[in-house]
């Protein structure tokens, strides 16, 4: 098989770039997990409800996803506060299993009223000033894709340093390093879990909204990203932040270089066969520290 | 037991399909329910054993008698590989879910590029004449199936009754509370975990087998889908997982809901593609909150009967 070096690279950046946004929606995933210890199996459905947010606004308002990207994060971070502080949080203390049940039910409720609401064809945003590439010397980078990317690394970028430099931030990370000492030094654990279960949300709102600009939107694609989602988590580690973008980036540039080099519906294959592997080698991810 | 004499093809269809859902939730409950091991990827047995019969039947004219060892025997093996991979490498929770299921969507997209059986556009059987049953082939009238998918569901329910009382029962039920404790008391955790996925993944590519002759297709899309996996759980769910009478109940309940509802959505002309699903979901999560356990302990919490 012949392929030249200027098109591998225009497919190893668009990957790394699609890579970004996956692993943005990831980045939630994992922060939810990594505080709240729930798994969020509603992940990719809250995500399509993010992209049906900004179809919405988008041919009914004409606001461009980089625009409807602040109010669709907003009305996410309120969802998922709600989420996590009214349904999930009885169920913190429950079996694994009984957590993955309810957060599956809700999945299985957000795709099919999304079906119901918005039927099965697919829908997408395109806007004209993204359609030129740039042209980098022979290289040729989406113009859609390279702001998607930035807007998820800043994105993901502001969330680090929320959990790094704030006051807020340094308690929910006292809550997920031990949660019997938080509450014992007086933290409101509660309202800590649903405000991560709320920047969890805003992640893949975000996501969403960028992932809007990349592939076609129908319903039927929500579990297929809530497993990419999981997918990504447990190869970066489930539970690390820095993991969950590496896993990202990782898992968008397998999928491009599948996509070239084998089948490109074989693609997902070469995702899971990734995954059985790090889950086999390094269960904790490769980012992921000892539990 | 008599109801093919006076019911119709349609009332034999939703007791079939009932049957059908007790007899994999049966299965199922083996290994979650029992044994405390949580799968979301049954649809990989489930398709597997309906390819394998399927695949002899139609490319070499074999029958079923013989496919359905071919299937049990390809899901017992497929099953040991991922128990004792997993297994020993200490992967449990949620790792090991989403491991099932890694294994169920890599089967899924495998298949939809396996040529010699169809790949993507799917597997047809000759359609069956439905006038005269030719057991050997178990081809036959929509009564054929019900017979067949009943006694499966009932030797299920007297096998997994078997098993409670017995050994694997109670060592089974000893790992489910707690894995270590039932090592430290000399339980072999390892065996009796890896014997109690291979015995639910052969129960459940028997099922396979039967749903591959009773709709005569089969699509890789369809059979190996996440969703065909979360239809054989919500049974056990509903009804009471770890409990005998559980998978059948909840099974039970789940048939005529949804088709309760679909004939309730086609009445209103409602008749919207997500409906069904909808239900599904509201249900589940209606059991999930407020009945923890099940319906089944609950009942026999009330009437003080052996759950």
């Amino acid at each position: 098989m012949l392929i030249d070096f200027v098109s591998l690279t225009n497919v190893i950046i668009a990957g790394i770039l699609t890579g970004l946004v996956y692993g943005l929606m990831a980045l939630g995933l994992s922060v939810i997990f990594g505080v709240a210890r729930v798994v969020n199996f509603a992940h990719g459905e809250m995500m399509t409800l993010a992209m049906y947010a900004s179809v919405i606004l988008f041919s009914v308002f004409g606001l461009n996803p980089f625009v409807a990207v602040l109010p669709v994060a907003a009305i996410f971070f309120v969802l998922g506060y709600g989420l996590q502080r009214w349904i999930v949080n009885p169920f913190v203390t429950r079996p694994e299993h009984s957590q993955f049940m309810l957060l599956l039910a809700i999945a299985i409720i957000l795709t099919n009223a999304q079906l119901m609401a918005f039927g099965p064809d697919a829908r997408s945003v395109r806007l004209d000033s993204l359609l030129e590439s740039i042209e980098l010397g022979p290289l040729l980078i989406d113009r859609g894709k390279l702001y998607a990317g930035l807007v998820a690394l800043g994105t993901a970028a502001a969330v680090f340093s929320f959990f790094r430099l704030t006051r807020t931030g340094t308690a929910i990370r006292a809550c997920a390093d031990n949660w019997l000492g938080a509450k014992v030094v007086g933290l409101n654990v509660k309202q800590l879990y649903a405000i991560a279960f709320g920047l969890g949300s805003v992640c893949v709102a975000v996501a969403g909204c960028m992932m809007i600009l990349l592939v076609d939107l129908t319903p039927a694609i929500g579990p297929g990203y809530t497993l990419l989602a999981f997918v990504i988590v447990i190869v970066g580690g489930l539970g690390s932040m820095n993991g969950a973008l590496v896993g990202g980036v990782l898992i968008g540039l397998s999928e491009a270089l599948a996509g070239l080099f084998i089948l490109p519906s074989a693609k997902s294959m070469f995702s899971f066969a990734l995954l059985i592997l790090v889950l086999l080698l390094r269960p904790r991810g490769l980012l992921g520290g000892q539990r | 037991m008599a109801l093919p004499l006076f019911a119709n093809n349609y009332f034999l269809s939703i007791a079939t399909l009932f049957l059908f859902f007790a007899y994999t939730g049966q299965a199922w409950n083996i290994m979650m329910g029992f044994a405390g091991q949580l799968s979301l990827g049954h649809a990989l047995y489930l398709g597997v054993g309906a390819y394998s019969a399927a695949a002899l039947y139609s490319q070499y004219g074999i029958g079923p008698w013989a496919g359905v060892w071919l299937a049990i025997f390809i899901c017992i093996a497929i099953s040991a590989f991922l128990g004792a991979l997993a297994f020993r490498y200490g992967i449990s929770g949620v790792y090991f879910t989403l491991l099932t299921i890694a294994f169920a969507e890599f089967a899924r997209i495998g298949f939809d590029h396996f040529a010699w059986v169809g790949g993507s556009a799917g597997l047809f059987l000759k359609v069956a004449q439905r006038e005269q049953s030719d057991l050997l082939n178990l081809r036959g009238p929509p009564a054929l199936y019900y017979y067949t998918i009943l006694i499966l569901t009932l030797l299920a329910f007297g096998f997994s009754a078997w098993l409670l009382r017995r050994r694997p029962g109670y060592y089974w039920q000893a790992i489910r509370e707690n894995e270590d404790a039932a090592s430290a008391l000399g339980i072999n955790t390892f065996r009796w975990k890896i014997l109690a996925v291979v015995i639910s993944a052969a129960m459940t590519a028997v099922a396979g087998v039967f749903l591959a002759f009773y709709y005569n297709n089969l699509f890789p899309e369809q059979i190996f889908n996440i969703n065909r996996s979360v239809e054989i759980i919500l049974g056990p769910i509903v009804g009471g997982m770890g409990t005998l009478f559980g998978p059948i109940i909840g099974a039970a309940l789940m048939t005529l809901l949804t088709d309760g509802a679909t004939e309730l959505v086609a009445a209103l002309g409602w008749d919207i593609p997500g409906v069904k699903q909808l239900i599904y979901g509201l249900i589940l999560f209606a059991v999930v909150v407020f009945l923890p356990n099940g319906i089944w302990p609950a009942i026999a919490g009330k009437y003080k009967l052996e759950p």
